[in-house]
């Protein structure tokens, strides 16, 4: 099913959808709270999108430096070109360590890889900490946002649910008991886990090291108590310098949820004592985005959600419509970029109002690239027949003015006494939950030229 | 031909031959009158407190507003009650009963009341994230105002594990709700001697 189809199940519940979108636009406004508290921000951003441009343009060389940094630090790394690979490296690292138990904290790429199938129907048992991605673990769920994982569930839901796995009390749904609930269900995980991994929001190709940024402190815990932390990082999450994350630092939690900074921003440089830290390195489709001047900003993105939560579409249709890891306009542009045939429908889950550009911390054009994205669905013939037809029509008409004017003169006059069930009819899909405008007695045209005689 | 050399080859073959230089990090940026009014408010704002030291010690300090708190480990030499040794263990388990961690941290930022901690005589980091409250210790003097100043004082050429801690540990995931206290610390006052 494509996003028009699944969009539809979401938007079904009304009440539902005012809600979600309330929420989301909550966020939005924080994040503007935060960034207008700068002078700078503009400047923050831009020089964002430089360190981002020349680093994806020199990709190559500051990998081999993070890998030999990494290395002298008597850190491990390894190279993944799939998800196939990246979870055999991961299987691999447990089974030769006996580890059954692994906690993870929030990591796209683990997702987007699907990770957590492959390690269970090979016998490890995997716990996911952030409270909202555990919740959606426990539901059986896909994760419907990328800073948020649960936030198309209302708190009655995640009570239920608590009910039934976490046997917390019948009908109780406060946030702080749910949380509290969930602290201790997760410290006996904690402290019996054998094995643990994380994402990475930065690598520093200078130092060697990896950053991970987290506000409940799941990243910390887990790597810092069993002996084994596994840190997994697309190749695009590489920053050449330390002081580059006096940028990012200031950019990242202002522009996922308004706040100055995460309560943890961690730097490994080395495990805990007795330990080991591997860094697993995946390519997974992005060094062939890097070849489309086109599209290859897209991997400038620190996965920080604002784009997310300002899209009008995204709002009212719920992350899991978008059928993709990533929902939303960054992930509309780089599901396109993978595989256009399966993500076809994701370049039109928008409105081109280009608030997502605007919004993002590291300036990426991401309403352009989902503009381009329709031009290469439409070249690839994988338009609908009927959106197709009706696109090539109305180029026909546009390049015959006098037609057009026609056309427009006779609308003016019969569409305003149709009845109802013909003007709503099935066919024109955009006549639901819409209401035709007033029909205009003349055309702009018309106006215009009325405009200039009286000049 | 290994994966490494897959990845590495498909990046040279699709990157351009020139690009832009990097550009300097160290920005124009704000910078605050009141530097200890600013952390102050940072830090409340993500849910924590900062204290200044006036006429008393720092074990004066813990007894009068930790009265109840039956263990209490320091990675702090000026704290001297401790009721338990943080790097006795082997591993970091035995710290899970942790009630009161007194840790140092080398600064503070104040625009986001980020204090840094990278001690390498604490052995297990795991401390940071196991107690239930955090009391962190820092020099009065050493206060910056934005991330600029913070990363010119960073290095990781001797000691591996490094963090930003602002505030105690929090969530909003279940309705945009924010709860005080996730997996780690529920509590975290930075006191300033």
């Amino acid at each position: 099913m494509g996003h028009p189809e699944l969009a539809e199940k979401f938007i079904a519940n009304n009440e539902r959808m005012h809600w979600h979108d309330k929420a989301l636009w909550f966020v939005r406004e924080k994040r503007d709270l935060a960034a207008h508290g700068l002078n700078e921000w503009e400047s923050l951003r831009e020089v964002a999108k430089q360190i981002k441009t020349h680093t994806i343009d020199k990709l190559d060389f500051y990998l081999e430096e993070f890998e030999k940094n990494a290395k002298e630090k008597g850190l491990h790394v390894h190279w993944a070109k799939d998800a196939k690979e990246h979870n055999e490296i991961v299987l691999k690292l447990l089974l030769n360590r006996g580890s059954k138990k692994l906690v993870k904290s929030k990591s796209m790429l683990t997702e987007e890889c699907h990770l957590n199938p492959y390690l269970e129907e090979n016998g490890i048992e995997v716990i996911d900490t952030d409270l909202g991605e555990r919740i959606v673990q426990l539901r059986n769920e896909a994760p419907s946002h990328i800073v948020l994982p649960a936030i198309h569930l209302k708190k009655e839901e995640v009570g239920k649910t608590f009910e039934k796995f976490l046997k917390t009390e019948k009908d109780n749904c406060d946030p702080t008991y749910l949380t509290r609930a969930a602290r201790v269900h997760l410290r006996e995980k904690f402290l019996n886990a054998d094995a643990s991994l994380t994402g990475v929001n930065f690598g520093i190709a200078e130092t060697g090291g990896v950053v991970v940024c987290t506000n409940e402190g799941n990243a910390d815990l887990g790597s810092s108590l069993p002996k084994l932390h596994i840190a997994s990082m697309g190749i695009e999450k590489i920053i050449p310098r330390l002081k580059d994350l006096s940028i990012f630092t200031r950019l990242l939690a202002r522009s996922a949820t308004g706040q100055p900074i995460t309560s943890y921003t961690s730097h490994f440089h080395a495990p805990v004592e007795g330990g080991e830290l591997h860094i697993i390195i995946v390519d997974n489709g992005r060094s062939d985005i890097i070849a489309n001047d086109d599209f290859k900003q897209s991997l400038h993105c620190i996965r920080c959600g604002a784009c997310i939560n300002t899209c009008p579409v995204y709002r009212r249709s719920g992350g899991h419509s978008y059928g993709y890891t990533i929902p939303g306009p960054i992930g509309s542009t780089l599901g396109a970029s993978k595989d256009l045939r399966t993500n076809k429908t994701l370049p039109f889950a928008c409105t081109l109002c280009a608030s997502c550009s605007n919004v993002c911390p590291s300036k990426i054009n991401i309403h352009n690239q989902l503009y381009k994205h329709r031009q290469s669905v439409v070249s690839a013939g994988l338009l609908g027949a009927k959106k197709h037809t009706i696109l090539k029509v109305a180029t026909w008409v546009m390049k015959h003015p006098a037609l057009l004017d026609f056309g427009g003169k006779m609308a003016r006059k019969i569409v305003p006494k149709l009845p109802r069930s013909i003007l709503y009819s099935k066919v024109n899909v955009w006549g639901k939950k819409r209401e035709l405008p007033k029909f205009p007695k003349n055309s702009f045209k018309e106006l215009y030229k009325q405009r200039e005689e009286k000049k | 031909m290994s994966s490494r050399e897959t990845i590495l080859n498909n990046i040279k073959k699709n990157v351009p031959s020139s690009t832009i230089d990097l550009p300097e990090t160290n920005i124009p940026h704000t910078i605050y009158e009141n530097k200890d009014e600013k952390f102050t408010t940072s830090l409340a704002s993500v849910g924590g407190n900062a204290v200044w030291l006036k006429d008393e010690s720092i074990d004066e300090f813990v007894a009068k507003n930790y009265k109840d708190f039956e263990v209490i480990v320091s990675t702090c030499k000026d704290y001297t009650c401790s009721t338990k040794e943080a790097n006795k263990p082997n591993t970091p388990h035995p710290l899970e009963n942790v009630d009161l961690a007194v840790i140092t941290a080398e600064f503070a930022v104040a625009e986001n009341g980020a204090v840094w901690v990278k001690n390498p005589d604490n052995r297990h980091r795991a401390l940071y994230f196991l107690a239930t409250q955090l009391l962190i210790i820092i020099p009065k003097e050493n206060i910056v105002d934005t991330m600029h100043e913070a990363y010119e004082r960073i290095e990781f050429d001797k000691s591996g594990y490094g963090t930003f801690i602002s505030g105690p540990s929090k969530t909003a995931d279940i309705e945009q709700s924010l709860v005080i206290g996730a997996h780690g610390p529920t509590d975290a006052c930075v006191l300033f001697v």
